[in-house]
């Protein structure tokens, strides 16, 4: 039974009062093969409909599957990232039910046997209290194949409700995906969307880091679906869950949680029980509504997959993968946080903020990491935010970055002018030479032009000067400020100070 | 038509092979021959669902163009084939005996399929079978049941009676079968023809439309065991397409037919596959077969299998479970038959109509049977009991393998019954496997070959051979000494005394 | 022994997307019952540290290089469909969400 009504929640604060959220979190992952995960057909996104099946894919008889090597590879690497065991002796197994995009109304998945089980995630978390560290504990990894899409025709909303029938593209059907499943997330308490979110972040960038998916959840190659449950405390028995799916963003994991949760207190407040349920996550409006129901927990009938033979991979394979993982994120952070002698909250702000990559490149360039960090948490960060952009996509390289902030130690540049130069960069004036050039920026540091400004600037003003002669040091600022005014903000403002102090002692 | 015609016929895939290459004889003229005589007799055989003239006679052509220019031809080059109508045949309808595939045309061979076009084979057409290959007797095909050569009112056995009866009324000198408990091999023996399933894995499965994954197989159909060696020796091996295809030489089938030195050969009586439930018709000729092995120098001994009465049950909850799942795409949504969508009817309502009128009752029953063994609560007792009932059979295979280097039983346990005699009780039905279904569960090689006429009723017994997996040469070797010395006997192959069919003197 | 009533019948049924007739379904139910009776004789087999056989051959680790193959042509892949429209398999309204 569907319901389009909205639902009554309760305010959050009273939930986490009332109630201990326990989190389950699902992820697929599409995997970038080249090739799908049973035949050989392509995987390219946003190709003509049905233009990348074959008879395997497309589930017509007589089809078999055949597996891609390279989908097993990654679903390794993905596990021991995870820290999970890799399995000996996996296979794969028929879960059966029947969906018009699901071509031979069973997936090939893996059920009893999966081929990475019993892993963690270390994650930090933004809480209103600050940076906290969480470890998740992971289930499995396991493989399967993706499904076909449809689209529904004849409704208002192109959404199911209300349409008269659906078309479908199988294209996407047979691309290989890896589904990690967390165990039950406890002791998140009030946090429990952040913790969400965070994990799901740091799971994309584990997998980005690894190669093996271009993890775009608006493009669907990373999909998450959020179980959450509600009990009246961390001794309690887990309460009844509900599965919400749709969540097409980090920003809607963290809102889907968050409204599911406030959802469910609202009903048992009143003494009505959780419907176990699939749950359609709208950003739109911010709330989940039914679908699907679960209550009887769907007979998928999983039997092994008698097309395919079992997957044992060598000992010796596993470690060669393992060997040949790349820097993964959390020792990247680490590694990072030792170089740049930055502090966990630091770090995450910059991890937050899309810098890490940015800054370190800057740093690879030849500037100090306190240099890189300053322009790209500072004054980059705020015109990215100016023009709602991501720090990524604004037109200045870390190269760039890196030679601004080299001339300023240098002293070619102060502060203000260097400001001026990046400007002149992300205004498409050329790179940080040529803008410097162009414009006039460098600092002037010849004493003799110094000398004549600082001169003027006692001549205007002499009671300031006799102040500084008297020994008041601190009203030398204003004759600096005239003079860097009079320089247009190019002199060496350390260097003003010196002439001017030795000028009027 | 001529007696030469008539001659051609009669002759095995072997001789007709040579004629083709020698030039003696063209390959169209040959698909010729055998298309008179489809259409002579297959108004009361009904061997065939599909005869592909054009197709045929094209192959033919090609063949003979091969020959007068010069090239290799394949050793079965412009021999006439049928071809199950389970096996996908690119542009030729394939229905698997089923109304839900009515009219469908793949778009893709079989890989069986290719290679019988590569080797210059010429497929007269597609033959009868029970629907999805779910039965004994050909009676469950939703196109009206096969006829039995040796007498129109019995079943040619099933599910392939359709091959079968093909070559036993000489419609073509060979047939494609598939086996998955016994549906090459019981219809041979009922027919009085060859039929072998290869070790599992050793024939491609891709585009073999899946009854049950774990034990389908396909096979040579033919009247003489080097005709199935040779037809063996073609469809064999290794295929990238099908993850259970065996990478590993195919076993030297032609060589072990033309090896018929069987002395010093272990050969195994398997206790629990012979005796009560038995007609004493067969059992009378199997004795005897066995006496004849023994005056080939052959050890014969006892050998007990202990877990082979739990075959049955184990096969009929393995294979309606594998089936259940194999079948759900036949949906109505991609292909085949669709009833229902008049605009308003949801999807599911869509599928469930189109099942219920496409499948047959055998199907609709065996679906079911594997919904229920897979559902949650029973598949520890049924599918998963099942499986390990299995592994124990092919234990006693193996132990039996370790005193004996073939085991051998009747096929099956009674001659051809009369259509719709069993059609009201399907364990009946399932009883006539009996003897076939081990081979399948262990994924052992199996042949049936013809022995003699029942006395009660004159109808053909086969006599079954079981060989290790992989050893499938070895089915040759003793199946060819046994025929060789039975024809001795004999004087005349058994078929030559069964009865004229259409207008033809026999 | 389990009992295969109607109501299990109607619900294998469904499960199975078979639309049975009423009449159908007792009829099921009685040959359902007979077969179940016999079939489930594998359980007098003592068989509690064999493991299960699922595959016949024993093979393991069959892969396939990640390498682009020829696909069907959208005609040959929509050729069979009962009905089509946009290059795309037309099917019956869905009831609920996905």
């Amino acid at each position: 039974m569907t319901t389009r009504t909205v639902e009554e929640v309760v305010p959050y604060d009273d939930v986490v009062l009332r109630y201990d959220p326990v989190l389950g979190l699902e992820v697929h992952v599409e995997l970038g093969t080249a090739t799908k995960m049973f035949c050989a057909c392509p995987t390219v996104f946003g190709a003509p409909p049905n233009s990348q099946t074959c008879p395997t894919c497309l589930g017509l008889p007589g089809s078999l599957p055949v597996l891609n090597g390279v989908a097993v590879e990654s679903a390794i690497k993905i596990g021991l990232a995870l820290n999970c065991t890799i399995a000996t002796w996996c296979q794969f197994a028929r879960k059966n039910y029947f969906y018009p995009d699901m071509p031979k109304n069973f997936q090939t998945s893996q059920y009893a046997e999966p081929i990475c089980v019993d892993g963690f995630l270390e994650i930090q978390v933004e809480t209103d209290e600050g940076l906290k560290p969480f470890r998740i504990e992971i289930e499995r990894a396991h493989m399967e194949e993706d499904t076909g899409k449809s689209t529904h025709q004849g409704g208002s909303t192109g959404r199911i409700h209300g349409a008269d029938y659906s078309l479908v593209d199988y294209n996407r059907a047979g691309i290989p995906l890896i589904e990690i499943v967390t165990k039950p997330i406890e002791g998140t308490g009030r946090d429990a969307p952040e913790v969400a979110r965070a994990y799901v972040t740091a799971l994309r960038d584990l997998l980005r880091a690894l190669g093996v998916s271009d993890v775009k959840m608006e493009q669907g190659s990373l999909r998450c679906d959020a179980n959450v449950s509600l009990r009246s405390s961390p001794d309690a028995p887990l309460g009844t869950r509900t599965e919400t799916k749709n969540v097409n963003s980090l920003r809607s994991v963290e809102h889907a949680v968050r409204y599911e949760m406030t959802r469910q207190a609202a009903r048992l407040n009143v003494g009505e029980r959780i419907v176990q349920e699939t749950r359609h996550w709208h950003e739109d409006t911010g709330v989940t509504t039914s679908g699907r129901s679960k209550e009887e927990a769907e007979d998928y009938r999983y039997f092994p997959e008698p097309d395919l033979p079992p997957i044992a991979p060598a000992a010796r394979w596993v470690e060669e993968l393992r060997a040949g993982l790349p820097e993964l994120p959390a020792a990247r952070r680490t590694r990072l946080m030792q170089e740049w002698g930055v502090n966990d909250f630091e770090m995450q702000s910059m991890a937050n903020a899309g810098a890490l990559e940015l800054i370190e490149s800057t740093v690879g360039a030849g500037a100090t990491p306190s240099g890189a960090r300053k322009w790209w948490m500072g004054e980059l960060a705020r015109v990215a935010n100016d023009r709602d952009a991501e720090l990524g996509d604004l037109p200045i390289t870390p190269a760039e970055v890196a030679r601004v902030e080299s001339l300023v130690a240098e002293g070619a540049l102060n502060d203000k002018l260097a400001r001026q130069v990046i400007d002149g960069v992300l205004g498409g004036e050329g790179d940080p030479d040529s803008v410097v050039a162009a414009r006039g920026l460098a600092v002037v540091s010849d004493d003799t032009s110094l000398l004549a400004a600082i001169d003027d600037a006692i001549a205007a003003d002499p009671d300031t000067a006799e102040k500084v002669r008297g020994g008041k040091q601190a009203a030398a600022g204003a004759l600096i400020g005239a003079v860097m005014k009079a320089t247009r903000g190019q002199a060496d403002a350390a260097r003003v100070r010196e002439l001017l102090m030795s000028r009027l002692s | 038509m001529t007696g030469h015609s008539a001659d051609l016929t009669r002759r095995s895939a072997a001789e007709l092979a040579a004629l083709v290459a020698s030039g003696d004889v063209s390959a169209v003229e040959i698909v010729g021959a055998h298309l008179d005589r489809i259409t002579e007799v297959d108004g009361d055989v009904h061997a065939f669902l599909h005869v592909d003239t054009d197709g045929a006679l094209a192959s033919a052509r090609a063949v003979d163009v091969a020959r007068a220019s010069g090239q290799d031809l394949g050793v079965l080059a412009g021999v006439p084939l049928a071809l199950k109508d389970v096996m996908t045949m690119a542009g030729v309808p394939t229905t698997c005996g089923s109304r839900i595939l009515e009219g469908w045309r793949p778009a893709y061979d079989s890989t069986v399929t290719r290679r019988l076009k590569d080797a210059g084979v010429v497929v007269l057409g597609k033959t009868n079978m029970d629907e999805f290959a779910m039965g004994s007797s050909t009676e469950h095909s939703a196109y009206g049941p096969t006829h039995n050569p040796w007498d129109l009112e019995r079943i040619p056995g099933g599910s392939g009676g359709g091959s079968a009866a093909a070559v036993a009324a000489h419609e073509a000198p060979m047939a494609i079968g598939t086996d998955t408990g016994g549906s090459i091999r019981q219809p041979a023996a009922v027919t009085g023809t060859v039929g072998v399933k290869p070790t599992y894995g050793g024939v491609s499965r891709y585009g073999l439309v899946a009854l049950a994954s774990s034990l389908d197989q396909a096979g040579p159909c033919a009247r003489s065991v080097l005709d199935a060696a040779l037809l063996h020796s073609v469809i064999a091996g290794h295929d990238p397409l099908d993850s259970t295809s065996i990478d590993a030489p195919v076993p030297d089938v032609v060589a072990a037919a033309g090896r018929q030195d069987i002395s010093g050969m272990r050969i195994g009586v398997v206790r629990e596959l012979t005796g009560e439930g038995y007609q004493a018709g067969v059992q009378q000729r199997f004795d005897e077969a066995v006496t004849t092995l023994v005056g080939l120098g052959a050890d014969v001994v006892d050998v007990s299998c202990p877990h082979f009465p739990y075959a049955l049950a184990a096969y009929y909850l393995i294979l309606p479970s594998e089936a259940s799942s194999n079948l759900a795409k036949f949906d109505g949504m991609r292909f085949g038959l669709r009833v229902g969508d008049d605009g308003n009817a949801s999807v599911e309502q869509v599928m469930s109509m189109t099942r219920a009128t496409g499948f047959g009752d055998e199907v609709v029953r065996r679906i079911m049977l594997g919904t229920y063994a897979l559902s949650a609560g029973y598949y520890d007792a049924f599918y998963g009991q099942a499986q390990k009932v299995r592994t124990l059979i092919a234990r006693d295979f193996e132990a039996a393998f370790g005193v004996c280097d073939v085991l051998v039983s009747p096929t099956a346990p009674t001659t051809a019954f009369r259509l719709g005699e069993k059609l009201d009780d399907p364990l009946a039905m399932y009883l006539n496997d009996i003897a076939t279904i081990p081979a399948n569960l262990a994924g052992t090689p199996a042949m049936s070959i013809p022995i003699g006429l029942a006395p009660e009723d004159g109808l053909p017994v086969g006599l079954q051979i079981m060989a290790p997996a992989m050893a499938d040469d070895r089915l040759y070797n003793v199946g060819a000494a046994l025929e060789a010395a039975l024809l001795a006997q004999w004087g005349a192959p058994l078929l030559d005394g069964a009865p004229a069919l259409g207008g033809a003197a026999a | 022994m389990p009992s295969i009533t109607r109501d299990e019948v109607a619900h294998l049924a469904q499960l199975a997307r078979l639309d049975l007739a009423d009449d159908a379904l007792d009829h099921h139910a009685a040959q359902l019952q007979v077969i179940v009776n016999s079939v489930a004789t594998v359980a007098e087999v003592a068989a509690e540290d064999v493991p299960p056989m699922n595959h016949p051959v024993p093979l393991v680790n069959v892969f396939r290089d990640d390498v682009v193959g020829p696909s069907l042509s959208v005609a040959a892949s929509l050729g069979s469909a009962p009905a089509v429209e946009d290059e795309r398999f037309r099917v019956p309204r869905i009831l609920d969400e996905e």
